[in-house]
């Protein structure tokens, strides 16, 4: 016999009582492993929706971000497109050219040095790029029998102090025609055709869509061949040029920069609308930025207000716990020692004879505290699982993907596990040392003389 | 002299006046002995009797167990004392519920001073109670008188060297009380001390002395081995 016994003995006698005990120990338990198993999951569920939520607006920017970019080209490549199609919206020309002849005829007379066009390139000029030396006359074609314009190119020449860029008009090589919309549909062409011009025979190269201009009528070859052909050697009629992304009074600032590098020439501007659909490519460039930026200025938004909103739940839950865990703690302790100290008045006349028969203040507190210990720890275990599971279904795990190892991972959550029977056992010890010292120091004299 | 009360007295407080529960009183009780501390209700023999035990300290006067002064002693030291020395046997028993027969007879095994040899005569007492087909048995399951001896095995389970009884045939038909007394008596016979404090007349037969309390006092002593009245 010894005191293990006869505290199982009296565990199965009063069950209720040892019921109500371990019930009272694992509910304080389960509320607070069940509140940290909340706050926890708040916690983890928070970085998970917040990571979704970033991973989400990335995604929608990075896309928008793409889609703007390959906008930007498609549109760019369109501008350059139609700027092909316009052309060149300034023509640099020497000063005693006509305009009536260019409007009228579509042709050029005066002449000026090719060389002028390297001195450009090689000049600092910042208020136009894309320069092109050309040829241009009106003549009669005479194996085709039709009046055409012949405009002679070697292609763009690069400024020199700029960034290289893609030309808007790829050279025509020597031997090769291009040929515009009207001509070649009047004549039946296709590319890969040979056609002669003034007895020398051209390969078609490439074949223009409809412009709506005199460009329908024109031809281009080489600039050598048609110096040569027109008896131009080392002549150019004009440098056509595009002007930059200007402000202001723009033709002015060209003519006032063009005219210290090239005395003696004059400027004009052909085609505005060019320029409008430069300007509005910026415009569109901007929007699409701006568009950029009010995305990611969303989607900010977005995770400042899923984070807000996540930090008001997590705040008020932990409010809720900080509330209800220590009143049940308290609750707790209060009907452990209740139920501990009728467990000692209903067992008075039992401590009295066992004091009678030879047994110590400490063996019946033993007898009493084993008891309270087994309460505390099997409380202590059952409210550890109880809890979790109690904190699991209060929190909202469906919204994430939050396992049990996550959870049990957290060091708080895993500690607090680890000790919870601890604390339970030290608890229900606490609650029941006062009744226990009252029964071990009942003086049996008086139980005994009660009978 | 196993038991000796010189000139014990207790007093109570009541809630108009004091009560002199025991006044005076000197009691010898020495291996062999069967003494039966007998008056009417109120007459200071409980009293006496734990006072006897070492549960109770006297207002005055010497209690001597074994030569020794139990209410010298610590509480805990009268405790061991105690699981050493005396037995006890109660009028309600005093059993413990929840325990068998066999576990409220190894109760005193609890006490540390208890000897293992001790707790290993649970058994051959059982049997020498007659109670060994109700060994398992619950208090709650048993008849009176087997209580009582269930009570008498475990007061006489660690071989005091005295026995004190309280009423122990105050719940008890004839057959079952003359079966406790006469365990009592062989208790005595075989070298125990009992002081066994009752009004039950069944008891004297067996006693070897009977002394008489009124009001708290002796009034009469009376050795029946000699048949002489003191």
């Amino acid at each position: 016999m010894n005191v293990w016994r006869l505290v199982i003995r009296e565990i199965k006698h009063r069950k209720l009582n040892f019921a109500m005990g371990l019930l009272s120990v694992a509910v304080a338990v389960a509320s607070l492993i069940g509140a940290q198993t909340l706050l926890t999951g708040d916690r983890l569920l928070t970085g998970q929706l917040l990571s979704a939520k970033e991973t989400e607006v990335r995604t929608a920017v990075s896309e928008k971000q793409a889609a703007v970019e390959q906008a930007g080209k498609e549109l760019q490549d369109v501008v350059r497109k139609q700027m092909l199609g316009l052309g060149f919206n300034v023509l640099i020309l020497p000063k005693e050219q006509s305009l009536s002849e260019i409007h009228l005829n579509g042709s050029m007379s005066a002449t000026m040095q090719e060389e002028y066009v390297d001195r450009l390139a090689n000049s600092k000029i910042m208020t136009v790029n894309h320069l092109l030396p050309s040829v241009t006359r009106r003549v009669q074609w005479d194996e085709q029998d039709r009046e055409i314009i012949i405009v002679g190119t070697r292609g763009e020449v690069p400024i020199q102090h700029r960034a290289l860029k893609k030309p808007l008009l790829d050279e025509v090589a020597a031997g090769r025609i291009v040929v515009g919309h009207e001509l070649h549909r009047q004549l039946d062409l296709s590319e890969g055709d040979t056609v002669q011009l003034k007895g020398r025979d051209f390969v078609v190269s490439k074949l223009h869509d409809e412009r709506g201009s005199v460009d329908d009528v024109t031809v281009w070859i080489n600039l050598a061949e048609a110096q040569e052909m027109l008896g131009m050697q080392n002549q150019i009629n004009a440098i056509l040029a595009l002007e930059c992304g200007c402000t202001g009074d723009r033709i002015s600032q060209i003519r006032a920069e063009i005219s210290e590098i090239l005395p003696g020439t004059q400027v004009i501007e052909r085609y505005s609308q060019a320029v409008t659909r430069a300007e509005s490519r910026a415009k569109a460039k901007a929007s699409a930025e701006k568009a950029l930026a009010d995305a990611e200025a969303f989607g900010a938004q977005q995770i400042a207000m899923e984070e807000k909103s996540r930090q008001e739940i997590e705040e008020r839950h932990a409010g809720f716990a900080a509330i209800l865990v220590p009143l049940v703690i308290l609750g707790a302790v209060v009907t452990i020692g209740l139920l501990a100290l009728m467990n000692s008045r209903q067992r008075s006349q039992e401590v009295g004879i066992l004091r009678a028969i030879g047994l110590s203040t400490q063996q019946l507190m033993l007898v009493f505290l084993s008891k309270a210990a087994l309460i505390g720890l099997l409380g202590g275990v059952a409210g550890v699982f109880g809890g979790l599971m109690v904190g699991r279904l209060l929190s909202d795990f469906e919204a994430g993907v939050i396992g049990w190892n996550e959870l049990l991972e957290t060091s708080q959550l895993s500690t607090l596990i680890v000790i919870a029977p601890v604390f339970a056992l030290l608890l229900s010890g606490v609650a029941s040392w006062v009744p226990a010292l009252l029964a071990a120091r009942q003086d049996p004299a008086v139980v005994l003389q009660g009978e | 002299m196993i038991l000796r009360l010189e000139h014990v007295t207790k007093t109570y407080a009541g809630k108009s006046s004091l009560v002199h529960a025991v006044r005076d009183v000197s009691i010898g009780v020495d291996h062999g002995d069967f003494v039966v501390l007998q008056g009417p209700s109120g007459c200071g023999k409980t009293t006496a009797l734990l006072m006897a035990g070492g549960l109770l300290s006297p207002d005055s006067g010497l209690v001597s167990v074994t030569e020794q002064n139990p209410y010298a002693l610590t509480a805990n030291e009268r405790a061991a004392f105690r699981a050493r020395t005396i037995g006890f046997v109660f009028q309600q028993f005093h059993l413990v519920p929840y325990l068998s027969v066999l576990d409220n007879v190894l109760a005193p095994c609890i006490a540390a001073d208890v000897q293992d040899d001790s707790c290993g005569r649970a058994d051959s007492l059982i049997e020498r109670f007659g109670l060994a087909h109700r060994k398992s048995h619950l208090p709650g399951e048993l008849s009176s008188g087997e209580r009582q001896r269930t009570a008498l095995a475990r007061a006489l389970l660690n071989k005091p060297p005295l026995l004190l009884a309280d009423e122990p045939t105050g719940n008890l038909d004839q057959e079952n009380a003359e079966a406790v007394l006469g365990h009592m008596k062989e208790f005595a016979e075989s070298g125990g001390a009992v002081l066994l404090v009752t009004h039950d007349e069944r008891a004297i037969p067996f006693a070897h002395r009977v002394v008489r309390l009124r009001d708290g006092q002796i009034s009469d002593e009376m050795d029946r081995s000699s048949g002489g009245v003191n």
